[in-house]
């Protein structure tokens, strides 16, 4: 019991770190290039206007970067400190790309951090200028490799499982580095933090133009941000079909839940907009929605490019659906049983030197290693996620991405054809879709990780083994120091920042 | 070219290259150790801005080795990244609490509307200073004081006492490396400064305050050297079973000559490094310091490590302990990180070109002032 609370309080831990630590990536993914793109034209124009909106965006980033760093600390190390059974079961692929991103990507990171913020008089504008752009690159090229990390997670590849050391060992490095789920988590994530960049800043410089302060720099940011915000925000959408098209390929589960399909059909349709009804169990009759609206053919589009396709639901799932070659959880399971006593009898041969036992266990183990994990289940319906969570989560994301694509396109607009000045309600709307940047972000992670549940790697470790055994004590407290710790931080993080953006641009830094 | 090595050859590499990283942070901290400096150096705000933000531009790196340090030993030796930081729950979490602390006071120190006031930030940087080393120091030593774990059949960790780490501070032996440490941080800090930061009077506080800390870090440093050259080790045989050895740590040093001469070499190098700073107020001291601590700390490592011993031994169950052949990775990924190692030299030029740049011109009072440049 005391176990179970354990891995409880290990989830709400990560989950809050992960939470608070992903509030100040993105903006440190995005305006990092959107400052980069600010000195550039500095540099070309020498209007020292443009020095002078970079530097105030800069003071703003910094604010950001600091926190940001300390959130992400504690990620480092919390594989090992709250999941040290995964942390060995896997280590020997998922270790590899969070060294790889220390020794490329952190250290230029903060070194040229250190030249972008107090080089501006010791090195020359060029080196200056490259040092912002390597600041931009680093951090990119770390959400890249952490993204391969987790990417590994939802989607194993490049490894073997060895018996004799109990884990999984790594095969081919190019297959984990450039699996096709890390790179399009890559894309869509950093893709994420380039919008969230551009609307903070077009946000914000909506707020002077309502102040009818630094209408100059104002505007000029603006139509930076809003240039950048429109096109990430395109691309954005396109990498999260793409993902979404990944997801049916290698976490159909995940998927079934984001649309809360429970009968699996041919030519499915992509719900717009819909109310799950509370009462829906697997398998049962009840209709899925108390309310929905449907866009014809587009889930089977989505998710199998092509208009026929059939989309499996969870029941299909769960109970299976011979129809379409679906095996059901029961069968996983008991392959799953079969591969564990396949192990137990390995070590067991192993232990007193039967050469020609081990060959045979490991034989039985190998042919039924990717139902792995479904061993530790014992009901089929512990293998569905929290449906209503991921379901309204990829809903809030996907509505969310449309209006920034509008929000945009709009703000641009109103600034090349009309006085933007005159228009409140747009100034309005961009300094309210500030938060919501960050609330679609946020969504999207419980999506991907929500989603995935009951599994920390797919098929192959469920959550519940991957925890250290910790004792719920233990882990309650720590968490109650991290909420604590880092809501203060972030409190003086905001008091800070919102101080700083109204002393403006001007305002020394 | 790495596959060619044989699997023990990439655990020796893979040690090795642990324990330069492990030498090149205990440099770095020497940005902990001027933070212990910031209520008893300075005289007036100005010269504390001047401690501040002449750290302010380093700080970042040390703990981006910090983070390095765990992700290299998550991909080469993920048993012990696994086994000690599940398992020292606490002391891991203590240390980490006393780095997020860090992270932010640089910036948010002077900056209006800060919530907990400068003097909490500054306090930040002084925990982080003190604490942070100590209970690092303490961590390191369980390498050769031990810790009571087991490992289950899956090699998953159990710990075998409720404090979950943090019985490492009741073993008296481990706070010799962790206050060697400490000072070892504020000799470095002094050096660093007197480099840094052109302030005549500052210059003579500082020669000062390296002469009593040199006093304080030899008496510490010794005793620890005392103590792990008479203390038994743990030794593993071909077959990988673990046993208790008298004197095992001075036997690994008479075995293995080139890392004695790197310890004596790197302690020589420390001790020049001192009395360039206290005698002659020498602006390059630190550099020589640098050299003697990767030294000695790079040796100190090996020995843990390598010739057959053991460097997490467990005490509740002897052959559960980690050796560099029952923890690391596989051969295949072994290698392919070695590749990767292969940048760290390029990284390790580009950070010296920054510093060399940013540095050329040392800060002082007149830099404190000019509004035109961002300060901490
Ligand atoms: C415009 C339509 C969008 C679609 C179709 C879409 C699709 C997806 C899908 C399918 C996932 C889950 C991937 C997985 O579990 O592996 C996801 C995750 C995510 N989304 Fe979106 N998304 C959209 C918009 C947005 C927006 C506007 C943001 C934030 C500004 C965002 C941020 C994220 C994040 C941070 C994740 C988690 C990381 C990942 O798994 O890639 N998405 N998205």
């Amino acid at each position: 019991m005391s176990e179970l609370s354990s891995v409880d309080w290990s989830r709400a831990q990560f989950a809050l770190t992960a939470i608070y630590h992903f509030l100040f990536v993105p903006l440190t993914l995005g305006l990092s290039f959107i400052m980069a793109i600010m000195e550039s034209i500095y540099l070309k124009t020498g209007d020292a206007h443009w020095k002078k909106i970079t530097q105030f965006w800069m003071s703003l980033f910094a604010i950001n970067f600091a926190i940001g760093v300390a959130t992400g600390l504690i990620m480092e190390f919390e594989f090992g400190t709250n999941w040290a059974n995964y942390s060995w079961f896997v280590g020997d692929i998922f270790g590899a790309p969070l060294a790889i991103e220390g020794i490329l990507a952190f250290f230029m990171e903060s070194t040229f951090f250190a030249v972008m913020f107090f080089g501006w008089n010791k090195v020359s504008p060029k080196f200056h200028l490259l040092s912002t752009w390597l600041v931009a690159i680093g951090s990119n090229l770390s959400a890249f490799w952490i993204l391969v990390a987790n990417g590994w997670m939802q989607y194993p590849v490049g490894m073997y499982f060895n018996p004799a050391t109990a884990r999984n060992e790594m095969e081919n490095f190019f297959d984990v580095a450039l699996s096709p789920v890390a790179v399009i988590k890559f894309l869509h994530t950093v893709a994420s933090g380039y919008v969230i960049g551009a609307l903070f800043v077009v946000g914000i410089s909506a707020w002077f133009l309502l102040k009818k302060k630094e209408l100059l720099f104002a505007k000029r940011s603006m139509v930076v941000g809003a240039t950048f915000g429109l096109i990430t925000s395109l691309f954005l959408a396109f990498s999260g079909d793409e993902s979404a098209y990944q997801v049916t390929q290698h976490q159909p589960v995940k998927l079934a839940a984001m649309e809360g399909l429970y009968k699996g059909e041919s030519r499915a349709g992509l719900i717009a907009f819909g109310i799950l009804n509370p009462n829906k169990q697997l398998g049962d009759n009840e209709p899925e929605f108390l309310g929905d609206i449907e866009i014809p053919y587009m889930l089977s589009l989505l998710g199998h490019r092509h208009i026929d396709a059939f989309v499996a639901g969870l029941d299909d799932l769960v109970y299976g659906n011979p129809a379409h070659n679906i095996p059901s959880a029961s069968e996983r399971i008991a392959n799953g049983k079969i591969a564990l006593q396949a192990l137990s009898d390995f070590r067991d041969a192993k232990k007193i030197g039967d050469a020609t036992q081990m060959n045979e266990s490991e034989a039985i183990l190998q042919t039924h290693m990717k139902d792995f994990g479904y061993g530790y289940f014992e009901k089929p319906e512990q293998i569905v996620p929290p449906i209503a969570l991921t379901f309204y989560s990829f809903h809030i994301m996907v509505s969310l991405g449309m209006w920034f694509i509008a929000l945009f396109a709009l703000v641009l607009f109103f600034i090349f054809k009309r006085n933007i000045t005159h228009y409140p309600l747009v100034l309005y709307a961009a300094l309210w879709s500030i938060p919501l940047g960050y609330i679609a972000a946020e969504a999207g992670w419980i999506v991907a990780e929500v989603g995935r549940q009951p599994w920390a790697i797919q098929d192959l470790m469920p959550t519940h083994i991957a925890a250290t055994h910790l004792g719920g004590g233990n882990v309650a407290l720590s968490f109650t120091l991290f909420a604590i710790l880092f809501t203060v931080l972030l409190i003086a993080e905001i008091k800070i920042m919102l101080r700083q953006i109204s002393k403006g641009f001007e305002g020394g830094h | 070219m790495f596959e060619l090595l044989s699997f023990l050859q990439l655990q020796q590499l893979w040690w090795m290259i642990v324990s330069l990283l492990a030498g090149l942070f205990v440099f770095l901290m020497f940005i902990q150790g001027g933070q212990t400096l910031l209520f008893s150096l300075p005289e007036n705000e100005v010269e504390k801005s001047m401690l501040i933000n002449s750290l302010g531009r380093k700080w970042e790196l040390g703990f981006t080795t910090l983070v390095l340090f765990g992700g290299a030993l998550f991909a080469a030796f993920p048993l012990f990244y696994a086994t000690s930081f599940g398992g020292a729950y606490w002391v891991w979490l203590a240390i980490l609490f006393c780095f997020i602390i860090q992270a932010v006071s640089y910036e948010y120190r002077k900056k209006e509307n800060n919530f907990l006031g400068q003097k909490t930030y500054e306090m930040f940087l002084y925990i982080n200073g003190s604490l942070g080393v100590i209970l690092l120091g303490v961590a390191l030593s369980t390498l050769f004081s031990g810790a009571s774990f087991h490992l289950d059949e899956n090699f998953f960790v159990q710990w075998d006492t409720n404090l979950r780490g943090l019985e490492a501070l009741f073993i008296p032996q481990n706070y010799l490396l962790a206050f060697s440490l400490f000072f070892l941080a504020r000799l470095s800090a002094g050096l660093y400064f007197l480099s840094n930061i052109n302030h005549a009077s500052l210059h003579v506080r500082i020669q000062k305050m390296l002469l009593k800390n040199t006093l304080l870090f030899l008496s510490f440093f010794l005793g620890f050297l005392a103590w792990i050259f008479t203390k038994e080790g743990f030794a593993y045989d071909a077959l990988g079973v673990v046993s208790i050895e008298a004197y095992k740590y001075l036997s690994n040093l008479l075995a293995l000559p080139v890392v004695a001469v790197m310890i004596l070499l790197g302690v020589v190098l420390v001790l020049v490094a001192l009395y360039l700073g206290i005698f002659k107020a020498n602006v390059h001291g630190i550099k020589v310091m640098g050299l003697g601590i990767v030294f000695a700390v790079m040796g100190i490592f090996l020995l843990l490590g390598l010739n057959n011993t053991a460097f997490y031994p467990s005490l509740s169950a002897l052959q559960s302990s980690l050796t560099i052949e029952n923890s690391s990775g596989s051969h295949y990924t072994l290698t392919a990180m070695s590749y990767v190692a292969l940048i760290i030299p390029f990284v390790l030029a580009y950070i010296t070109y920054a510093w060399y740049a940013m540095d050329k011109k040392s800060i002082d009072e007149a830099e404190m002032s000019d509004a035109s440049e961002h300060h901490y």
